[in-house]
């Protein structure tokens, strides 16, 4: 025991400088890992197609992209909790609907009579709020009921798009362009318009990804997320209000889904109530491909848009080959599992270390 | 000599095992004797649980090697100790509250009709069996999550008398025994006895010990102290060589000037959820600043559910909790952090840490608006702040962004109380602060315990060691069975007072008055 005192400090502080190294490069390795995985892939289709490479075609991807990324920023910070949400497509399809319905045929108040047209932007934000609430309900169920969320938002799935189809018996709100009597044209070209040639949903993903991966490391919300992903009790015991800031990543989620839904329904200028179907699943695979775990606490938002850009790379490029599209799920399929095994092995190793 | 040898059923030779940052055995022998109850003493943290896992395959040792009738054996399963005739009692109950009590006897051992199904009609039959030899009337199909934890603990007994082991660990079976319960388990164990079976045996209730025991071991900070036949030894031995001869009071911290009562508690009662009686039962005592008052008690004596009240995370029913003379009503955790409360809590894993996070962020965690600058936190004000306590803490760390778990269990410790500090308290909690971590590890935070009471903090400071609180508090008072049962001065304070303290109300037969003699 005294030579193990007496030898424990400098071995101690050995010990210490061996980890942090391995740690940095494990954890540069984990970010790596998907940078590395994006730009084999890249140079895989642009080595075997070159139209791959063309101007048009990666505008057309990352368009794709962005759907599943801005979906896949709410994500992250739901699975950061350790939570899951199942509800965003559903929510994708709902959001289209309103935002249809008060562009084609306005907010009808009966109990006034009237029926009020709103100018876009408004449809836009009411739209957004009403993704939000959706949120804020799934939220309320798993904080205030214990309900799991995988079981909260598998009923928010249903629920959202029952509301969907309910909302037009089905049917499609279509030709979204507004009329010029009521002033609230302008709808379409939230999905066809460009800034600096990019389009406006590239430019949207931007945005909230600037603004996510700033919440994520730069705000007291950001860290309590990963703290309560980590170890909720411990998070409790340090003052945390972990039930509100649980809550607040499902209300973040409905608002991404809400802003897809907004997207979608701009791009095909009518929003159909089937839209968003299984995005849940494409946006969760976005996050675990960007290296975040499910079991919570660990990930970044960056991750999980490199990880959107990996299925959309591939899925484009497969297309471009001319691929079998049941070809392209099952590689979908197994590129995912394979992301997540090596992300296994990693931490594994980096246990050992 | 010769003839002892061979009644040593199980020879542990130089037994070690290192944890990360910890020794917790240090080349410890351990003989079991054949049809006898072989018990081990030891504070929490001497590595008593550690060497009987290390015996039940659960853990394997750095070093050293187990010899049963003379054949070196490794288990590393506890499936393959139980093949070789070793089984165990754990401490925590390891029961499924979802299935019912034959269910949870039978686990992975079902008895099965041609190896597919289930024999439930043979399973209840034995289960009934077992029970009855316990006195313990439980319907074998009753969920295990509707019995009370005494009988849960039964049914833990129960299911390793299924085993029909030849070694039998039990560590701490009757820490949620009443006293009649354990008389059964006692005429149980001299039955098993009779049957040539081998008992280890881990209990606190030292009275308990003299009672059952026929060898005693001691283990003390990871190494054997002693080993003798019962009937040679006495309690005082027991308690001297447990705790060191000359370690009491050996730190003595210096005077400080004590401030104003800080913290009040009054009449607090909290009573248990599903039967009769006090989890708490009119607690009252007070804090000054400056002041470390020190808090024993066996398990289940109440100090984490004093704990829980003083931090709002448990509802009293009646009391109040007063603090720099207001009495603190919100009941949630950021009110009590807010309100100058901070809890070091007992499982740094479990309770204290998010091991996914960095230092830095564990550290930051309960403080964290105080680095906001506009809405975003400012690197530069977290690392001040941070660097602040890694100085004064001497927290030994490369780099502040590293995992949290790449420190050793002293250095995670502090880290925590880093974070606590953080928060500015007025009054610190601290249970078990030293459990789980080394000698010189202990020091250190005994030194920050006291230096942070000069700065004015009131402090208390919970331990199931008697050394730790004799030497650290300026006053103690002990608890059992959700009350306090004594009060001591730093000056009338000793081994023999506490621990006797600390049994009111868990008398096991006449053995009581032994402690004072």
């Amino acid at each position: 025991m005294q030579s193990v005192q007496a030898d424990s400090p400098s071995s101690d502080a050995v010990v210490v400088r061996k980890k942090s190294f391995l740690s940095v490069a494990g954890r540069v390795l984990i970010q790596l890992r998907a940078f590395v995985a994006l730009f084999l892939l890249f140079a895989f289709f642009a080595a075997i197609n070159p139209s791959f490479t063309s101007t048009s075609n990666l505008i057309i991807l990352t368009k794709q992209v962005a759907i599943n990324a801005i979906l896949g920023i709410g994500m992250t910070f739901v699975i950061l909790t350790g939570g899951i949400d199942l509800s965003v497509g559903s929510i994708v399809g709902l959001a289209g609907m309103i935002a249809g319905m008060l562009i084609n045929e306005g907010l009808v108040l009966p109990m006034f009579g009237v029926t009020v047209y709103f100018n876009v932007w408004i449809v836009i934000i009411l739209t957004l709020i009403a993704g939000m609430l959706v949120g804020l309900v799934t939220g309320t169920i798993i904080t205030r009921f214990n309900v799991a969320p995988f079981i909260a938002t598998l009923g928010i799935l249903y629920v959202a798009r029952g509301l969907a189809l309910l909302s037009n018996n089905g049917a499609t709100f279509p030709n979204l362009v507004g009329r010029e009597e009521l002033g609230n044209t302008g709808f379409p070209l939230l999905g066809a318009g460009t800034l600096l040639d990019l389009p406006y949903s590239v430019w949207i993903m931007l945005i909230l990804t600037i603004i996510a991966v700033f919440v994520a490391s730069k705000t007291p919300f950001g860290r309590q997320v990963y703290a309560i992903g980590g170890n909720e009790r411990a998070a409790r015991l340090s003052g945390v209000r972990v039930k509100r800031v649980t809550l607040l990543t499902y209300v973040i989620s409905g608002f991404c889904a809400a802003m897809v839904g907004l997207i979608i329904s701009s791009q095909l200028v009518a929003a159909h109530p089937a839209t968003g179907d299984t995005f849940e699943l494409n946006a969760i695979a976005a996050v675990v491909l960007g290296g975040t775990s499910l079991a919570g606490g660990r990930g970044t938002v960056f991750g999980t848009i490199i990880g959107a850009f990996v299925i959309g790379v591939l899925r484009n490029g497969m297309v471009l080959q001319g691929l079998s599209s049941f070809l392209q799920v099952i590689i979908t399929g197994i590129v995912i599992i394979l992301a997540v095994v090596i992300d296994q092995l990693q931490v594994r190793l980096q246990q050992r270390n | 000599m010769s003839d002892a040898r061979a009644d040593i059923v199980l020879h542990a030779e130089q037994v070690t095992k290192v944890y990360p940052g910890t020794v917790a055995l240090d080349k410890v022998d351990f003989n079991i004797y054949r049809g006898k109850v072989n018990v081990l003493i030891g504070e929490n943290g001497a590595g008593k649980s550690t060497l009987m896992k290390i015996l039940a395959g659960v853990e394997s040792a750095t070093a050293g090697r187990l010899l049963l009738e003379g054949k070196e054996i490794a288990p590393r399963t506890p499936r393959e100790a139980e093949d070789l005739g070793i089984g165990i009692i754990y401490q925590e109950l390891n029961l499924f509250p979802n299935l019912n009590v034959s269910e949870n006897i039978f686990m992975a051992h079902e008895r099965t009709a041609r190896g597919v199904v289930i024999n439930h009609r043979e399973q209840e039959k034995r289960t009934r069996e077992l029970l009855k030899q316990l006195e313990q009337p439980i319907n074998p199909r009753t969920l295990v999550a509707d019995l009370r934890i005494g009988q849960q603990q039964i049914v833990e007994i129960a299911k390793a008398l299924a085993l029909e082991v030849q070694i039998l660990i039990m560590d701490e079976p009757t820490s949620a025994l009443s006293n009649a319960e354990v008389e059964v388990l006692f005429r149980v164990i001299r039955e098993l006895k009779a049957r040539g079976v081998s008992i280890v045996y881990i209990s606190h209730k030292l009275e308990e010990l003299m009672q059952i025991g026929d060898y005693v071991t001691i283990l003390r900070d990871g190494r054997l102290i002693a080993e003798a036949p019962m009937q040679q030894v006495d309690l005082p031995w027991i308690v001297s060589n447990m705790v060191g001869r000359d370690t009491s009071k050996q730190y003595t911290p210096e005077a400080r000037p004590m401030g104003d009562v800080v913290l009040e508690v009054k009449h607090l009662s909290v009573p248990r959820r599903f039967s009769k009686g006090y989890l708490l039962e009119d607690v009252t005592f007070d804090l000054r600043a400056g002041e470390i008052l020190g808090l024993y008690g066996l398990m289940g004596a109440g100090r984490t559910e004093l704990f829980e009240c003083l931090m709002g995370l448990q509802e009293y029913e009646s009391g109040a909790v007063v603090l720099n003379g207001q009495t603190l009503n919100a009941r949630q955790v950021r009110h009590r952090i807010e309100q100058g409360l901070m809890l070091v809590p007992e499982d740094r894993q479990r309770e204290g840490l998010v091991q996914c996070l960095s230092v830095r962020n564990n550290m930051l965690l309960a403080s964290l608006k105080s680095y906001l600058s506009g809405p975003a936190l400012s690197r530069r004000k977290e690392t001040q702040a941070i660097s602040r306590y890694v100085d004064e803490l001497s927290i030994k760390v490369a780099n502040v962004d590293n995992l949290i778990s790449s420190l050793s269990g002293g250095n995670q410790q502090k880290v925590v109380v880093g974070k606590a500090l953080l928060t500015h308290p007025k009054v610190l909690l601290m249970d078990e602060p030293t459990r789980g971590i080394d000698v010189g590890a202990k020091q250190e935070i005994f030194d920050i315990v006291v230096q942070l009471a000069k700065q004015g903090l009131g402090i208390i400071f919970v331990s199931t060691e008697l050394k730790e609180v004799l030497a650290i508090s300026d006053r103690i008072i002990v608890m059992s069975k959700g009350k306090i049962t004594r009060e001591f001065s730093r000056a009338d304070a000793n081994e023999h007072a506490l621990v006797e303290a600390s049994a009111i109300g868990h008398g096991v037969g006449s053995n009581n008055g032994a402690i004072g003699a």
